[in-house]
């Protein structure tokens, strides 16, 4: 065993790298969910998103129209769901199962001709005097600014959910549809905005794998990420905050593990492998003790007429 | 005539036509663990399917599942398979070998072929290549390379063909360079290239700068262009987009001969279960070019240890070789035998860590 052989610092920059997509992810369905909208697409919104990322970000050479297209692919596959749930009024579970099955063939086929292929690299940021200051300077200012975008998105949702009458709109369209009709809210028009944010907050995630993380495009890169992202939401407790500390435990724990893996120490790999799963789920059952539940019309289909 | 009998005779012709035609083509199933566009393991069993279309054209006709779970969920595709008319099925993952042998149970008069293990059946036969003769070279290759003295590896499951693979580079590493010190990650996972990029950076952040893989993405090649000044080896396929460096060679698995011969079998009625085992001399293992960021002395000396083991001369597994915790294994010239081989699950001497059990 020699755990001087990993470098806390660079441990900590790497699990805020590993965390990303999935915090990305996860709060873009925070943001649906709150709205009443179960979509359990998220998989497929991520998975379109890494390949129109990517072979946006391969054509222009340029990283940010990369996600940029990433965020307007995941949110027209959302518009899909849309049609199907809000317009059509199908089943949600039903909808999103179909709408990651869909994303995963559809990414493929797009993704075609670009298997192979290297994508720009996205500078990383450099403050001077800020990102070379040690152990501070590699955790906190030299990542590349799609991270810091993750975080501020987490603020941003907290902040509108919050403190706006936005905020107060959407999460009485996800508790109460028909009293947020009555008053007068277009309930429809509101999930769809909803669920459109979510699709493009699943694009950017799907896109920082395929373009900051791995990066290359290979079929079905996300590996179940869009679905950690879905419990994450739960375990949360529909909070956005919560989120992002579940998702830095998991990134967290994911990296420590392969570091002590890698450092020889002699717990079992089976336990270290499962680790991330369940030290998640622990910390944020223990934090949910507060029965913060979920909203109520959470699922349940919408119509003017009923 | 009645419109049901013209109905019952109109299906009855359908049906001769449709059994005259199962007759014509030979139908052969895959089973994949990942998509065929991994650019990997999956990948170049797919590259055979196509050689085997190509050599049969319209007498076969070949089906694929990809991203086909270990497991239960595998046994449910090769039934359908089955019931589908399906005359010969490869399943080609080591996690299918139990569902592989319960299937066949069930369609006594369907060939099967699964890759990697070990059990056979009537109508099951087992193939596989000797990739640790591939990894002798990689690991000859790796000792000379690096300069840390750190080599990062990453496995997929803790099963006796990667562990092959982990003792046969290790040895031929230290063969060379007596400070090499082999650094070991288990992924969990054949597929999933955030995880297997997470490992080689882990890897790289604690000093390697040599990474080989056992798992079947490129996206470790990925991590390692990133961090520069490290280098790596193609898995399964040649990944030659990422040579010359950080890909400085690679294992490239051969399978269009073996199906394109097992399907002739199944065609001429002369199909019997066996137990095919071929390495670099038989071509199903084929060493990927060696780029120029290898220098020309390492290049020559990987090329005649890929010689000798293609002629036959040298194996990679000779003794002596002393078992992880110093019990002997081989004596001196003592080859190891192939039942050891198949099953092993005990790292050699001068390897860190245990293997998962």
């Amino acid at each position: 065993m020699d755990l001087s052989a990993i470098n806390p610092v660079l441990l900590i920059a790497s699990l805020m790298v590993a965390a990303t997509p999935l915090l990305l992810a996860a709060i873009g369905e925070l943001v649906v969910e709150k709205a009443g909208v179960l979509n359990l697409g998220v998989e497929g919104m991520m998975i379109v998103g890494a390949i129109s990322g990517f072979a946006i970000a391969v054509e222009t050479g340029s990283p940010w129209l990369g996600f940029l297209a990433a965020a307007v692919g995941g949110a027209a596959l959302s518009l899909l769901f849309v049609v199907l749930t809000q317009v059509a009024l199908a089943n949600q579970v039903a909808s999103g199962l179909a709408l990651t099955l869909f994303g995963l063939g559809l990414s493929s086929l797009m993704g075609q001709s670009y298997v192979g292929v290297k994508p720009p690299r996205m500078a990383e940021l450099h403050i001077p005097g800020l990102s070379d200051m040690p152990v501070l300077g590699p955790i906190l200012f030299s990542h590349d600014p799609v991270l810091y975008l993750g975080v501020a998105i987490i603020a941003a949702v907290w902040a509108v959910l919050k403190f706006t009458r936005v905020g107060l709109i959407l999460r009485a369209v996800g508790e109460n549809h028909d009293a947020a009709h009555a008053l007068g809210y277009k309930v429809v028009r509101i999930r769809i905005a909803a669920i459109a944010f979510g699709g493009a907050c699943a694009g950017l995630g799907g896109a920082y794998i395929s373009l900051i993380r791995v990066p290359q495009w290979t079929e079905g890169m996300t590996a179940g990420v869009g679905w950690i992202a879905l419990a994450l939401v739960v375990f949360a407790s529909w909070k956005p905050w919560r989120v992002l500390l579940g998702a830095y435990l998991f990134g967290g724990v994911t990296v420590v593990q392969l570091n002590l893996q890698a450092a020889g120490v002699a717990i079992p790999v089976e336990y270290l492998a499962m680790s991330p799963y369940l030290v998640t789920i622990l910390v944020l059952v223990i934090l949910s003790a507060d029965k913060s539940s979920a909203p109520a019309a959470l699922g349940r289909i919408f119509h003017a007429s009923h | 005539m009645k419109l049901t009998s013209l109905l019952a005779s109109a299906a009855m012709v359908l049906g001769l036509a449709t059994g005259a035609v199962a007759q014509d083509k030979t139908k052969i199933g895959f089973v994949y663990v990942g998509p065929v566009g991994d650019g990997g393991w999956t990948y170049e069993h797919n590259q055979g399917r196509k050689a085997v279309e190509a050599e049969f054209g319209d007498k076969v006709e070949t089906v694929f599942v990809e991203n086909v779970a270990e497991g239960p969920d595998s046994e449910r595709v090769m039934t359908q398979m089955a019931l589908n008319g399906a005359d010969l099925i490869f399943t080609t993952s080591f996690g299918y070998m139990d569902p592989t042998i319960n299937v066949a149970k069930k369609f006594p008069n369907i060939k099967f072929e699964h890759a990697t293990g070990y059990k056979t059946a009537p109508n099951v036969s087992v193939y596989s290549a000797r990739f640790y003769e591939g990894r002798a070279v990689q690991g000859t290759i790796a000792g000379r390379m690096t300069k840390s003295n750190i080599v990062g590896y990453i496995g997929s499951y803790p099963i006796p063909e990667v562990i092959r693979g982990i003792n046969s580079a290790y040895i031929h590493a230290k063969k060379v360079n007596p400070d090499v010190q082999f650094k070991i990650v288990w992924a969990f996972t054949w597929f999933d290239p955030a995880k297997e990029a997470d490992a080689a950076k882990v890897l790289i952040e604690q000093g390697a700068d040599v990474i080989l893989q056992h798992t079947d993405s490129t996206a470790p090649q990925a991590a390692a262009k990133n961090a520069g000044n490290v280098i790596t080896f193609g898995q399964a396929s040649d990944m030659a987009e990422y040579a010359p460096s950080p890909r400085v060679s690679s294992i490239i698995d051969n399978w269009a001969p073996y199906y394109i011969a097992r399907t002739k079998a199944v065609m001429d009625g002369t199909w019997e279960t066996v137990n095919t085992w071929d390495g670099i001399g038989a071509g199903m293992v084929k060493i990927g070019e060696i780029s120029s960021a290898v220098p020309e002395d390492v290049k020559a000396e990987a090329l005649a240890l890929k010689a000798s083991i293609a002629s036959g001369e040298y194996h990679p597994f000779t003794g002596p070789l002393n078992k992880q915790d110093g019990t002997p294994w081989l004596a001196e010239g003592e080859v190891a035998d192939d039942g050891t081989l198949a099953g092993m699950n005990f790292y050699v001497e001068g390897l860190d860590g245990e293997i998962p059990q």
